[in-house]
């Protein structure tokens, strides 16, 4: 914000909001990249790690949410600030969504490490590369009160739907060419749409802090490119 | 085109509780009173400036911003209180009925009997409760004793004050409390029968319960009458208004439907003043 | 708040607790002083009044007897009383109450309602406040140059118009302070309901006023009450039963002077009883306005 509020606690109180939020940001892009680092490197030890922490994401949801609530009941905020603390309360539900994601995706790593391993990983680490920048990049832009970085955030899913359709494909044909595939193929496939979905909750980020700074909403349509739907069968008419 | 004018009736088709429309799906009606570069002259200063806006039909326009803006003048320029000093003068249009209130000529009496106002302090006439009523009533009509009593009934009850009320009103109005006298004040301002009602900060010496009622009063009397309301209290303009005006230093920065203005204000002026990060 | 606790326990400057002690006892002593001065001086003032005050009340019981009013004044020695001075008294107040009244009102109105900030305005208040504290004689004296000698002799009409241009200064000043308090909001209110301004002064202000004027035109009749010169020059007094407003009339005030200065004693004595008479009447107008001061919301 350009200028600071006449009362300066309800800007240290918004600092704070914005501090906390950044905190659980970091805290999920790490949960993310661990869990990938688990399932690359085959290391049971830091997934269950992953899976533990994430009961600090859901704490740190529920500290976020009371402290939401606390500013609407005693600073009734409006404008922007209303903006920015609404964003706030929903830019956590996606992170604890995103953190969800991410145990989940470590859960099943413990599983595949005792399987034999199926093709390469690179697809996964591409796609947790480019998960985790733009978490990381709509973060900033939260912390910075950038709508433009926020907008580019939006903007750049497509790759990773890209790679998803890549794997999902890649995927599909292992099991075809051997059903003693589809066990780990299937836990490998879930972990894929766990990161498809960890690159939604953050398309949602960003269009909630664009909201936040700008106080208009992206356009309904987003550039998409998972038709991982079709990739069996197209139905007659798309 | 006026949706809330149909409200009661058309309640069951709209979206809200109980047939009530949520305010802020509310558009503005047609323009009830339409300025057009009205300026403001104390002496050889400009107190406001080249104001253009409309006040939409029974609905509440709620104006605001810091002292000193231009709203309560804007407030005053409305039902010509001005023409009471020397030295005040406005110029430019704020049309009503296709007259224009800031003309020279103007009968004044007519008009302050089609725009009522609503002071800040209430002020009771040293009289009992029924004359008060009565003595609006009798500057611009002849009733008969039963349509007297009639008329009194019914602007103490659309003012909410009936009951509390109805077995003193030869009681003097200057027993009643700050609440009550401020609901009389308004029963004596609609007993006239205006077509628009100005409140100047109606509420600010008020406890907060007597100010809810007082706010809950405006909701039911835009049904039937235009409301223009002057506010310090911007969580009031919030609560009370379906289209709000931020005034600053005589200038009108922004106008636009309540829930817009709360939300997402466009003037980066009124962003700082209703979030209260005025410099 | 005791010393001690200010030094170390707040933030901020130090303050030094020796300079703060010897500030204090310096004050307290000043303080000390002043209030014995004061007190010493009110002592002084009560006890002249008391004594004025006990005197009047001894010798205007004393005094004090039937007589006093259902007698006329009397040659000395026969038992006269007050009765003429007491009625004389009463027509010429009530009657110059009665006609500087309204004169007062309007003027206070004009001034407070019409003329407010006006050059003019502000002349006819400057003139009304000389004549509020101009000394009374020249009153009596005006009035018998324009009423006493033309006509050719002294009246009571001269008397009442005496006591009423000492009553229409009071009047003004007190009905002018008593608009001038009505709040602005409360005439914009009026106005905003489209009343033409003549109504909202009659119905609205001079309701709200009344009992400020009430109180102001009790204390004018209070003033008058006790008023001798400018009554010597305009109805001189009159020692026989007289009504009649074309003749020199009796009054309490010229009873008193007259009877209090000649040498026989129970002319002194009737004196004391009607100067107790009049004491105790401005008394009971002045309790009377302060009640109605009081009851004003």
């Amino acid at each position: 914000m350009p200028n600071e509020h006449i009362v300066r606690s309800y800007d240290e109180d918004l600092r704070r909001l914005r501090d906390m939020a950044a905190r659980m940001g970091g805290l999920a892009e790490r949960q993310v990249a661990d869990a990938t680092r688990a399932l690359v490197r085959r290391d049971t030890d830091l997934a269950s790690e992953v899976v533990q922490r994430d009961v600090q994401i859901d704490a740190l949801e529920r500290e976020i949410e009371a402290f939401c609530v606390q500013l609407l009941a005693l600073r009734q905020p409006v404008a922007s600030d209303l903006r920015v603390i609404i964003s706030v309360m929903k830019v956590s539900n996606d992170l604890e969504r995103i953190g969800d994601y991410a145990a989940n995706a470590a859960k099943r790593a413990i599983v595949l490490a005792s399987l034999p391993a199926l093709g390469s990983l690179n697809g996964f680490e591409r796609m947790t590369h480019l998960v985790q920048e733009n978490l990381k990049a709509a973060m900033d832009a939260l912390v910075n009160n950038d709508a433009e970085a926020a907008g580019r955030v939006w903007a750049a899913d497509e790759p990773i739907d890209t790679i998803y359709n890549g794997i999902f494909r890649e995927l599909l044909t292992f099991m075809m060419e051997d059903p003693r595939n589809i066990s780990a193929a299937t836990h490998m496939l879930f972990i894929a749409k766990n990161l498809e979905r960890i690159g939604d909750h953050t398309t949602n980020i960003a269009e909630r802090i664009h909201y936040a700074v700008r106080g208009d909403s992206l356009p309904d349509e987003r550039p998409k490119a998972d038709d991982s739907a079709y990739a069996v069968v197209r139905p007659a008419g798309e | 085109m006026s949706t809330t004018a149909e409200t009661g009736t058309a309640g069951a088709g709209t979206q809200g509780f109980g047939g009530v429309q949520a305010r802020s799906d509310v558009t503005l009606n047609a323009p009830r009173i339409a300025i057009k570069n009205l300026e403001f002259f104390y002496g050889d200063n400009r107190a406001l400036k080249g104001i253009d806006f409309n006040i939409p039909d029974r609905q509440v326009t709620g104006m605001i911003g810091p002292s000193g803006c231009g709203k309560s003048t804007l407030l005053r320029v409305l039902n010509r209180m001005y023409s009471l000093y020397p030295g005040q003068r406005a110029t430019g249009e704020a049309m009503i009925d296709g007259m224009n209130i800031v003309a020279p000529d103007a009968d004044l009496n007519a008009l302050r009997a089609k725009i009522g106002m609503v002071f800040q302090k209430p002020t009771p006439f040293p009289m009992t409760i029924q004359e008060n009523i009565s003595f609006g009533i009798r500057l611009h009509e002849k009733l008969s004793r039963s349509q007297m009593d009639e008329r009194i009934e019914w602007a103490l009850t659309r003012a909410a004050i009936w009951d509390e009320v109805k077995d003193r009103l030869d009681a003097s109005a200057l027993g009643l409390s700050g609440g009550q006298q401020q609901r009389l004040c308004i029963a004596r301002t609609i007993a006239v029968r205006p077509e628009v009602i100005l409140f100047d900060e109606p509420t600010s010496a008020l406890d907060p319960i007597s100010t809810l009622k007082i706010e809950e009063l405006i909701d039911e009397l835009k049904r039937d009458f235009t409301i223009v309301i002057v506010t310090h209290n911007m969580q009031q303009a919030a609560r009370c208004a379906d289209q709000v005006a931020f005034f600053y230093l005589g200038e009108l920065i922004e106008v636009a439907p309540a829930a817009q203005m709360f939300t997402a204000p466009k003037h980066p002026k009124t962003q700082e003043y209703i979030t209260g990060r005025f410099g | 708040m005791s010393l001690s606790m200010t030094a170390g326990s707040v933030p901020g400057p130090r303050k030094d607790p020796e300079v703060a002690a010897a500030l204090g006892r310096r004050r307290k002593r000043a303080d000390r002083i002043v209030r014995a001065l004061c007190v010493g001086s009110t002592l002084i003032g009560l006890a002249f009044l008391a004594s004025i005050l006990i005197t009047l009340t001894y010798r205007g019981f004393t005094a004090m007897g039937p007589n006093v009013f259902t007698r006329v004044t009397a040659p000395p020695g026969s038992d006269g009383g007050l009765l003429n001075a007491i009625v004389g008294s009463l027509i010429q107040a009530s009657l110059g109450t009665a006609i500087g009244t309204p004169i007062g009102m309007l003027v206070g109105t004009y001034l407070a309602e019409y003329a407010r900030g006006s050059k003019f305005g502000n002349m006819v208040r400057f003139v009304s406040d000389i004549l509020l504290s101009a000394p009374s004689i020249l009153v009596g004296l005006f009035v018998y140059q324009i009423l006493v000698l033309p006509f050719g002799g002294f009246s009571g009409w001269a008397g009442v118009v005496a006591l009423a241009i000492i009553v229409i200064p009071v009047v003004v000043r007190t009905t002018e302070d008593m608009l001038t308090l009505i709040p602005n909001t409360l005439r914009e209110a009026v106005i905003g309901l489209g009343s033409p301004k003549w109504k909202m002064i009659v119905f609205v202000c001079w309701k709200s006023a009344m009992s400020g004027i009430i109180t102001g035109i009790l204390l004018a009749i209070a003033r008058v009450a006790g008023e001798t010169a400018p009554l010597l020059f305009t109805s001189l007094g009159n020692n026989g039963w007289a009504t009649d407003l074309t003749r020199p009339m009796a009054s309490l005030p010229v009873a008193i002077y007259s009877m209090a200065g000649s040498p026989f004693e129970d002319w002194i004595a009737l004196a004391w009883a009607g100067a107790l008479l009049i004491t105790l009447s401005v008394l009971a107008l002045n309790i009377l306005a302060r009640t109605l001061l009081r009851g004003r919301k």
